[in-house]
């Protein structure tokens, strides 16, 4: 039985546009279909991820065009949905964006600041990125 | 208006921050207006013209390597060179020449060259305006 892991996500839109997705969402993705049980927890202004409906045009240079430009709500979605992968969003950091629970893809979870460190104690591994 | 010189100086590597987007986002409307640009590659951002990059498929995705269709930097830097010409500018493109030897990526997009800091210099000597992106 794989180990389960907490990762904490809180650097956001890092090379989203040049790798067409979050490195840490895709890599928690790929190593969820490779048998690891990952848990997701959204900080800071990774929170941003959640929100539905963003998106941003393709990259163009001349006469070269990007045609998969990254949606990172799609991508919350896939782990949720698909990947079967729980995904937390901090409440505070939420507020402090004036972000509202209405405006973020179904399915992920609201958790407090003081609700997060008793989560830890449900997990074997901790991973903060 | 006279033509424009603007020369910028790149740190960030490939594939690792947003600084390189917002970098190109600005060199090709400098382009599409027919400024001269001078572009000094230093650092991390010495592979951004490495002809070796391939693009791949992403499984996560579910894409093949044509659904996919990753960026390179490698072809954006060629779509830099190819857009200023067509526009009247040109493009001096100088690749740190010993950033490119530590790191081994010393065969470069065509129409860009290696070169050194006293480049640097001189671009900024000729330039109307210089925009530095370091790395942070």
């Amino acid at each position: 039985m794989a180990k389960k892991t907490l990762n904490i996500v809180e650097s956001a839109y890092r090379a989203v546009m040049e790798e067409q997705d979050d490195t840490i969402l895709w890599l928690l993705a790929a190593m969820q279909g490779a048998g690891a049980e990952h848990t997701v927890v959204l900080r800071g202004n990774a929170v941003n991820y959640a929100v539905a409906s963003q998106g941003v045009p393709g990259l163009t240079i001349g006469k070269w065009k990007q045609t998969q430009a990254p949606k990172m709500d799609r991508d919350v979605l896939d782990l949720i949905e698909k990947r079967k992968i729980p995904v937390y969003v901090i409440a505070e950091d939420l507020a402090d964006r004036g972000i509202e629970r209405s405006e973020l893809v179904p399915g992920v979870q609201l958790l407090s600041r003081m609700e997060l460190p008793g989560l830890f104690t449900e997990f074997a591994l901790v991973t903060h990125w | 208006m006279s033509k424009k010189t603007l020369t910028i100086a790149l740190m960030d590597p490939p594939y690792e921050s947003e600084n390189l987007t917002t970098a190109f986002r600005i060199l090709d409307i400098a382009a599409r207006r027919g400024y001269d640009i001078n572009v000094f590659a230093y650092e991390g951002a010495s592979g951004l013209a490495f002809v070796r990059q391939m693009p791949h498929p992403n499984p996560v995705h579910g894409k093949d390597v044509a659904e996919e269709n990753h960026p390179t930097t490698k072809d954006q830097v060629a779509a830099l060179l190819a857009a200023a010409e067509q526009n009247g500018g040109k493009v001096d493109w100088v690749n740190c020449g010993m950033c490119v030897d530590e790191r081994g990526v010393n065969e470069f997009v065509p129409g860009t060259r290696r070169g050194s800091p006293a480049d640097f210099h001189a671009f900024a000597e000729a330039s109307d305006n210089v925009l530095v992106i370091p790395t942070k």
